[in-house]
C-alpha cells in the first residue's frame, strides 16, 4: 500500500476527469460557481469513499455475474443519503444542483473506481483511493469554476462571499454573488453557458496532456498550473 | 390531450433543451461512441428505445407503488426511493436490451460492444427519468420526453460523428489531438444550437 503514490496518481497522472475522462456530465454542467463547484465536488468526495469502503468490504461475497447491479445499488443508496442531508441542511446547494445529485449515481468516476479498484483491493487502499480520486475530481472542478466564472461572469467566489454596500466583505452560503473583479459588460457571458463548459474542460484537457508529455522536471509546473 | 404541451415537449426536448448541448447528460456515450457514424446511429437508436421504455416503466412504478395516496395518505411515502428503484429498472432494462440484440441483430451487437451495458451509466436515461417526476408529467408526457430526449440525443451523436470522421484527418496542435479537441468541436455544436434557444411553440 502506497498512500503518497495513489495520491500522486488521483490528483495528477490518473485524474478522474483530466486522464481517466470520466464524469463529464457534471463537470461540464455545474462548474458555474465555485460553490457548485465545491458542493458536488465534496458530495462525490464522500459518495466515492464510502462506496469503495462498502465495496471493498463486499468484493468477496458479490458475484461476478451480477456485480455492477450490485454495485449501483451500493453507490444509489449513498447518494440517496447525501441527497437527503442536503435537503435537510444545505438546501440552497440542493435546489442549485438539482437534477444532478441524483445523477451522482451514473457518475462514471465512482462505478469505474469500484470496478478497477474498490473490487480488487483491501478497505485501507480502497479508502485512500476514494479519498485522492475525489480530491483530484473536487480539485478540477475548483479550477475550471474559477475560470468560468472569473471569465464568463467577471466574479469570483460566488455563492460563498461577497462585498455588501457597506464595503464588508460577507458570507452568504449559496446566496452570495460573489467578489466582482471585471467589470460588467466585458466578460464572456458565453463561457458560463453550455459553449464554454466544452471549450474550457477542452483546453483544460489539452493543458493537463502539453503537461504531462513534457520532460520529467517540468511535472510540477503542471502540477500548478 | 393538449396537443401544443405534447408539441412543445418535443420541440424542447430534441433541440432547445437538447440533452448533450444544453443539459449536459449523456456526454460519456457522447464522447466514446461517437468516432464511427454508423456506431453512433446504432448507439443513439438504442438509447432513445431504453429512454422511452424506461419513461414508460418508471411512471406507473412512481405513481402506484412509491408516491401513491391511496397507499400512504398524505404522510411520508416512498418518494426518497426514487434514484434507487429507477436505476434498477433501467440496468435490467438494457440487460434485456442486450439479451434482445444478441439473439436478433448480432452485427449491431458487436458493433456497440461494451458500450451497449454502459447504457446504464447513461446519464441521460437517469436524467430523463427523474425529470419527468421533477416536472411532474403525465404518462403520455413522460413517454414523449423519453422519446424525444433520445431522439435529441440521437441527432447530437449523429452530427458529432460526422464532425469527427473529417476531424480525423485534419492537423492540430500536439497537445490538442484526440479527446481536446472533440471537446472544442463540441463546443462549437453547443454553440450552434444556442441558436434555437427561445423557440417556442404556441
Amino acid at each position: 500500500m502506497n498512500v503518497k503514490k495513489q495520491f500522486y496518481e488521483g490528483l495528477l497522472t490518473q485524474n478522474p476527469v483530466l486522464v481517466q475522462l470520466l464524469g463529464m456530465c457534471s463537470t461540464l454542467a455545474i462548474t458555474t460557481t465555485l460553490f457548485n463547484g465545491i458542493g458536488m465536488g465534496i458530495s462525490v468526495l464522500v459518495i466515492l469513499t464510502c462506496s469503495n469502503i462498502f465495496i471493498s468490504l463486499l468484493r468477496n461475497v458479490i458475484p461476478n455475474k451480477i456485480r455492477i447491479a450490485c454495485y449501483i445499488v451500493v453507490i444509489a443508496t449513498f447518494v440517496t443519503l447525501v441527497d437527503l442531508l442536503l435537503q435537510a441542511f444545505v438546501p440552497a446547494l440542493a435546489d442549485s444542483l438539482g437534477v444532478f445529485i441524483p445523477l451522482i449515481v451514473v457518475n462514471c468516476i465512482i462505478l469505474g473506481r469500484a470496478e478497477a479498484f474498490a473490487s480488487k483491493n483491501g478497505i485501507a487502499a480502497a479508502a485512500i483511493d476514494g479519498i485522492a480520486q475525489g480530491v483530484g475530481y473536487t480539485i478540477v472542478l475548483i479550477i475550471l469554476c474559477f475560470f468560468r466564472e472569473l471569465l464568463g461572469n467577471g466574479t469570483i467566489l460566488g455563492g460563498l462571499f461577497e462585498v455588501n454596500a457597506t464595503g464588508n466583505l460577507v458570507f452568504g452560503l449559496g446566496t452570495a454573488g460573489g467578489i466582482r473583479v471585471i467589470p460588467e459588460g466585458i466578460p464572456a457571458l458565453g463561457l458560463i453557458l453550455p459553449v464554454g463548459g466544452f471549450l474550457t474542460l477542452g483546453v483544460f484537457i489539452a493543458v493537463m496532456q502539453w503537461a504531462l508529455n513534457r520532460p520529467k522536471k517540468a511535472e510540477k509546473e503542471g502540477a500548478a498550473n | 390531450m393538449d396537443v401544443t404541451k405534447l408539441l412543445s415537449i418535443m420541440l424542447g426536448a430534441v433541440l432547445v433543451n437538447n440533452f448533450i448541448f444544453s443539459q449536459f447528460l449523456g456526454i460519456c456515450p457522447f464522447m466514446g461512441v461517437s468516432k464511427k457514424v454508423d456506431t453512433a446511429v446504432g448507439m443513439g437508436l438504442a438509447v432513445t428505445f431504453v429512454m422511452g421504455l424506461a419513461s414508460a416503466i418508471c411512471w406507473p412504478i412512481n405513481e402506484f407503488l412509491l408516491v401513491n395516496k391511496a397507499i400512504y395518505g398524505e404522510g411520508p411515502n416512498l418518494s426518497f426511493m426514487q434514484t434507487i428503484v429507477y436505476i434498477l429498472v433501467i440496468a435490467s432494462l438494457v440487460q434485456f436490451v442486450e439479451m434482445f440484440l444478441k439473439k436478433s441483430v448480432p452485427s449491431l451487437y458487436e458493433s456497440l460492444g461494451i458500450f451497449l451495458p454502459l447504457i446504464t451509466t447513461n446519464c441521460a436515461v437517469l436524467g430523463a427519468v427523474l425529470l419527468n417526476t421533477q416536472n411532474s408529467y403525465n404518462f403520455i408526457e413522460s413517454v414523449v420526453y423519453g422519446v424525444t430526449g433520445g431522439l435529441g440525443f440521437l441527432l447530437a451523436i449523429f452530427l458529432f460523428a460526422s464532425v469527427r470522421e473529417r476531424l480525423e484527418f485534419s492537423e492540430c496542435p500536439k497537445s490538442f489531438e484526440g479527446f481536446p479537441i472533440a471537446l472544442v468541436t463540441a463546443g462549437l455544436i453547443a454553440l450552434c444550437f444556442m441558436g434555437f434557444s427561445g423557440l417556442k411553440v404556441w
